[in-house]
């Protein structure tokens, strides 16, 4: 629950008190959660309402729309073929980083998304929510809710690489 | 009559649609398009491969957001509290 707070305010102490909020605002509401979600997708949306009200206000309209490629053009020829194709890293990553180092890079990745990207890509691939969930959770539309989650999962993937292999591929 | 062959996909456009693809949610048409796509191009096969990867490594984060200690504690709360209303 902090780290999705935390997707919204800045400060640590903020994100806490968005928190403790939450937990007060969901007692008191006890009544009204009618079990049509699961208590943890109701406990996460009263979570998300606070953090709207309480800290967003500085990030009031954030548009889904985002142009950035999953992959750079530039790694594509004029036809749209693999110029530089993805190197094989999969069966060997657990080799080449520890299961510390790559949690650390997920999780700093994570940290330098823009905040519904995060929040979006945390609840579905981290929390393990389903994608109608998510929507619930953040109020979004299935086909935002999808464009966020790709543009989140290929930032990963792209981390990853850049990591592991496929370095000289990457843009300056 | 015969259908109107729509043009092969190009890899650019496969990682476009591969979020989508894993989520289940392209249509069918768009699906066929680019399992036709994946089963001759082994450069956009090890990109799929790498984007479930990168879903695996994602997943085995520990959610400290949701601590299993404080979720026993809001379904203790929970209890009671319903407890209390019957």
């Amino acid at each position: 629950m902090l780290r999705l707070a935390k997707t919204f305010v800045h400060s640590h102490a903020l994100a806490e008190e968005i928190v403790q909020d939450t937990w007060v605002g969901a007692l008191r509401g006890i009544d009204r959660f009618e079990g049509r979600s699961s208590l943890r997708t109701w406990l996460l949306a009263i979570l998300v309402n606070r953090a709207r009200t309480t800290g967003v206000r500085e990030a009031r309209s954030v548009p889904v729309a985002d142009t950035e490629p999953a992959v750079d053009a530039s790694r594509f020829n004029s036809a749209g073929a693999w110029a530089a194709p993805p190197e094989q890293w999969v069966e060997d990553i657990e080799d080449r980083l520890g299961a510390a180092q790559l949690g650390g890079l997920i999780r700093s990745t994570l940290e330098q998304m823009p905040e519904r990207q995060r929040a979006v890509v945390m609840l579905r691939d981290v929390d393990g929510l389903q994608s109608d969930e998510v929507c619930q959770v953040l109020d979004l539309t299935a086909a935002n809710e999808r464009v966020l989650l790709h543009r989140g999962r290929s930032r990963l993937r792209q981390a990853l690489e850049d990591t592991v292999g496929g370095v000289e591929h990457r843009v300056p | 009559m015969f259908r109107k062959r729509q043009p092969e996909l190009a890899c650019q456009e496969v990682v476009e649609l591969i979020s989508d693809y894993l989520e289940d949610a392209l249509p069918a048409n768009d699906r066929r398009r680019l399992e036709q796509h994946l089963a001759g191009c082994p450069h956009c096969t090890a990109y799929l491969a790498q984007m479930r990867e990168t879903l695996r490594v994602a997943g085995r984060l520990t959610p400290e957001d949701l601590s299993p200690e404080m979720a026993e504690e809001f379904s203790e709360i929970f209890r009671r509290w319903t407890g209390e209303r019957d």
